[in-house]
């Protein structure tokens, strides 16, 4: 076939259009609710058109990735593709790294340098001029100004659930490699039974973390509003949650997928591109657990 | 080549040709198309923008408040950055790579065609976002395009949230572009042509494209944080909480040293292009450009903080951003030696694609050593946050990137269109924007350097000569774009039919298809020797 020669180019397709649509809806109708909230108004035609917008993107979704399924089972993509989906997912992870980058190194600068200072420590003690009675301890629980931010009770236990959820996820990582090798053996049976526990091992990792964020925010008084420690650890850890999410999600798909007998020993990036996803997912977690819970 | 199409039952018809009406555009996954897209898309832009900038110098033209109120003048300061910077710079080289690079390099397309159409429309509604909010209760952002905080968290407009969610769109978009970018560069090339045999074009592009998957993330975790602090009381940038508003500034110019390098790099490389062109000679020294540019591309990575030296820093800090700030002359001094040793005993002439890059090469040397210049910690005490900066800045982009711009459309409009555009408007557009560039920014080096503040609707007495003659400039810098506008369309229109090589000069995979290109171009791959 000649497609193996040639490089497909799709032609016409309307789904980036309606992705527009729909990520323009989802995040004005979020802007305008947030600007609401935070003026004490209501905002319920914001709300439909989320709602809306939501449902315009899950169709988009279905729409866009069922397109490039078909295409991808009709075999219309040869080697060369297969090559740039690769480069694609992997510049896509980079990305999504220097993401959780920006806020590590918020944490970073916050523990190094700009608290030490406040505290009288360091080239730029000056600051310290603001509120001199402060120090700095980590986790911070006693804020430079208490009456605007209240701090925490306590710090976030590191060898609880937290060090429970780093198994978790170090075990799902390896679970998901032993349903790629059993793919790659055309085992079948086992890619779909090392692939089930995957996403089961994804699930109870959320299911932890929500137990952890009720726990903190019920017993140890942690909330957004309660200072650098707290937005920190609730940003950090929440952006992952959202990727570990994702992930689960299109580890889900993948599964829906093998049942349905998709993907062959030499031919199933979608599954391996949901790997490396989850792959760096657990790695964010990782340094998530050394850098915001141990140290 | 059929079966590419036959298979796929559903789109067969479209296959050798564009679609009728406006469904050709909205659904397009042709890089042709989305590159015109990105091209108009740009100019409108460039329009707008520079419309906010006559309100400045009109404001600006005598001392006193005349036209606007100071609140609006401050949304114009803003919207005039935002918009040149996002709007018009960046999609104006990503609508060149999208024409280019395929062409360039012999592929058939872009690497991820419907992805590539998706950055396109995802950075129109990001820009309708943004400039909606010039009509809100509270007006547009007023904080400067670099919205340091607490001015655009604590004492931002309510848009403020609405110019966060414009600029993730337009980092979806920049990223997005950015993978598709490389992925054609890294797996599309033709049979033959290695990574050093690669245009500089493409070269600068492949790094352009590396530096904007690495920072643009992190630009949107920098209006993210600021979301929250706005709207749900995190203390980001709050010292109250633990958080330090500097701390805001470290983030923001993490993104943004690399962020000004996309915006010269490409035209660096258009610049190499047409240089030998019309000297008729080899680039001189193609492997040391190739090395300067990644040079440059990593300095830019650990010179943030040259943005901040009066914000407060410890002494090792800023002695550490001073040097590796003036390092970057190193690299950047190569790649000028090699222009000129270019030009050196090459037998030129000299049409407008080579008035706009001798012109930039001159000039913007100008903006680097005005750079080089700030780049002094002890000196950029008197001139941080002058009139001196903005000279400074608008010789690298003004006569750096739009020159790099304009130079790379009079170049490669005759390939895209077939038809030749009228050297006499061209040449008459290139000195009026010459003209107009120097006479607008170069009297703000004066007046930065007597202590004339940016971004203030009013100034002393003392400034006004200066002013005037600045506004003066402004004003014909902004109506000479017009005449390129008429030229384009002129051109497009009824422009005298060009050869498939176009100039006597070129060299290159792209001269080698028929102009008009056609609509897809290398669906059999060339064989680069």
């Amino acid at each position: 076939m000649a497609s193996k020669d040639h490089y497909y180019v799709p032609d016409h397709s309307v789904w980036p259009l309606v992705a527009t649509v729909g990520l323009f809806t989802l995040l004005a109708s979020t802007g305008t609710i947030m600007i609401n909230y935070t003026a004490g108004k209501p905002s319920s035609t914001a709300w439909f058109f989320l709602i809306v917008a939501i449902g315009l993107m899950v169709f988009m979704l279905f729409g866009w990735f069922g397109r490039v399924v078909k295409e991808s089972r009709a075999r219309l993509y040869n080697e060369q593709v297969d090559k740039s989906f690769r480069w694609g997912m992997s510049w896509f992870i980079f990305s999504e790294v220097m993401f959780f980058l920006a806020f590590f190194g918020a944490l970073f600068y916050v523990r190094e340098f700009a608290l030490p200072w406040l505290s009288g420590h360091g080239g730029r003690a000056d600051t310290a001029l603001l509120w001199p009675h402060f120090t700095y301890n980590w986790p911070l629980l006693k804020n430079p100004d208490p009456q605007l931010f209240q701090g925490p009770k306590s710090g976030v236990d590191a060898w609880g659930i937290a060090f429970f959820n780093t198994i978790l996820l170090v075990t799902s990582s390896v679970t998901v490699t032993i349903a790629h090798k059993c793919l790659k053996s055309n085992n079948r049976r086992g890619l779909t039974v090392w692939l089930a526990l995957t996403i089961v091992l994804g699930m109870t990792f959320l299911g932890c973390q929500a137990y952890e964020y009720h726990h903190v925010y019920t017993a140890l008084g942690m909330n957004l509003g309660a200072g650098i420690y707290s937005t920190t650890f609730f940003m950090l850890t929440g952006f992952h949650g959202l990727h570990v999410t994702i992930g689960a999600i299109t580890l889900t798909v993948m599964l829906v997928r093998v049942l349905r007998g998709h993907f062959s020993p030499d031919y199933h990036f979608g599954f391996e591109a949901a790997s490396w996803y989850w792959h760096f997912v657990d790695v964010v977690w990782i340094c998530l657990f050394v850098f915001v819970y141990i140290l | 080549m059929s079966a590419v199409v036959d298979t796929h039952a559903e789109e067969e018809h479209h296959a050798h040709g564009p679609a009728k009406g406006i469904t050709r555009w909205l659904f397009t996954t042709n890089h042709k198309d989305i590159g015109t897209m990105y091209l108009i898309f740009s100019f409108t832009m460039f329009l707008l923008a520079g419309s906010f900038a006559m309100v400045i110098r009109a404001e600006l033209f005598e001392p006193g408040m005349q036209l606007v109120r100071p609140e609006f003048f401050n949304q114009m300061t803003t919207m005039h950055g935002l918009t040149m910077i996002f709007g018009a710079i960046m999609p104006a080289f990503v609508g060149l790579a999208n024409w280019q690079i395929p062409m360039m390099i012999g592929a058939p397309d872009m690497a991820l065609p419907r992805l590539n159409n998706w950055s396109f429309w995802l950075l129109v509604a990001g820009f309708v976002l943004l400039e909606s909010t010039l009509f809100m209760p509270g007006g547009a952002p007023n904080f400067g395009w670099t919205a340091y905080a607490p001015l655009s968290t604590t004492y931002g407009p309510p848009s403020t949230t609405y110019f966060i969610f414009a600029v993730h769109m337009m980092g979806i978009s920049s990223i997005m572009g950015a993978i598709n970018i490389i992925a054609t560069i890294l797996n599309l090339r033709a049979p033959g042509m290695t990574l050093m045999k690669m245009p500089l074009f493409v070269w600068t592009w492949l790094i352009t494209a590396f530096l904007l998957i690495a920072v643009m993330p992190v630009l949107a975790g920098t209006v993210t944080m600021m979301l929250m602090d706005i709207h749900f009381h995190t203390s980001f940038f709050n010292a109250a909480g633990g958080g330090d508003p500097v701390m805001y500034q470290h983030i923001f110019w993490f993104f943004g040293h690399p962020e000004v390098y996309i915006m010269i790099l490409p035209a660096f490389g258009i610049i190499s292009e047409i240089i030998p062109t019309f000297a008729r000679k080899k680039l001189f020294g193609y492997t040391s450009m190739v090395y300067a540019v990644a040079s440059i591309a990593f300095l830019s990575f650990v010179v943030w903080a040259h943005h901040m030296f009066t914000v407060g820093m410890p002494v090792a800090g800023e002695i550490f951003f001073m040097y590796t700030t003036m390092l970057i002359a190193v690299p950047t001094g190569v790649k000028v030696f090699n222009w000129v040793a270019t030009m050196f005993r090459g037998s030129m002439t000299f049409e407008t694609p080579m008035l706009f890059a001798i012109a930039f090469v001159v000039l913007f040397s100008i903006g680097g050593f005005s750079g080089l210049m700030l780049a002094i910690a002890p000196a950029d005490f008197q001139y941080q946050d002058t009139y001196f900066v903005v000279a400074h800045f608008h010789y690298v982009l003004v006569s750096g990137a739009l020159f790099g711009i304009f130079a790379a459309v009079y170049y490669w409009l005759p390939k895209w269109s077939g038809r030749m555009y009228d050297e006499t408007l061209g040449k008459t557009h290139f000195w009026l924007s010459f003209i107009g560039m120097n006479v607008t920014f170069f009297p703000m080096h004066f007046l930065g350097l007597a202590g004339m503040p940016r971004r203030i609707p009013d100034y002393a007495l003392q400034f006004t000569d200066f002013n005037q003659v600045a506004s003066v400039g402004a004003f014909l810098f902004g109506a000479t774009q017009l005449i390129f506008l008429f030229l384009v369309i002129k051109t497009v229109r009824a422009g005298e039919p060009a050869t498939a090589k176009v100039w006597e000069g070129s060299h290159g995979l792209e001269w080698d298809l028929p102009s008009p290109a056609p609509y897809h171009s290398w669906t059999t791959p060339p064989v680069v020797d």
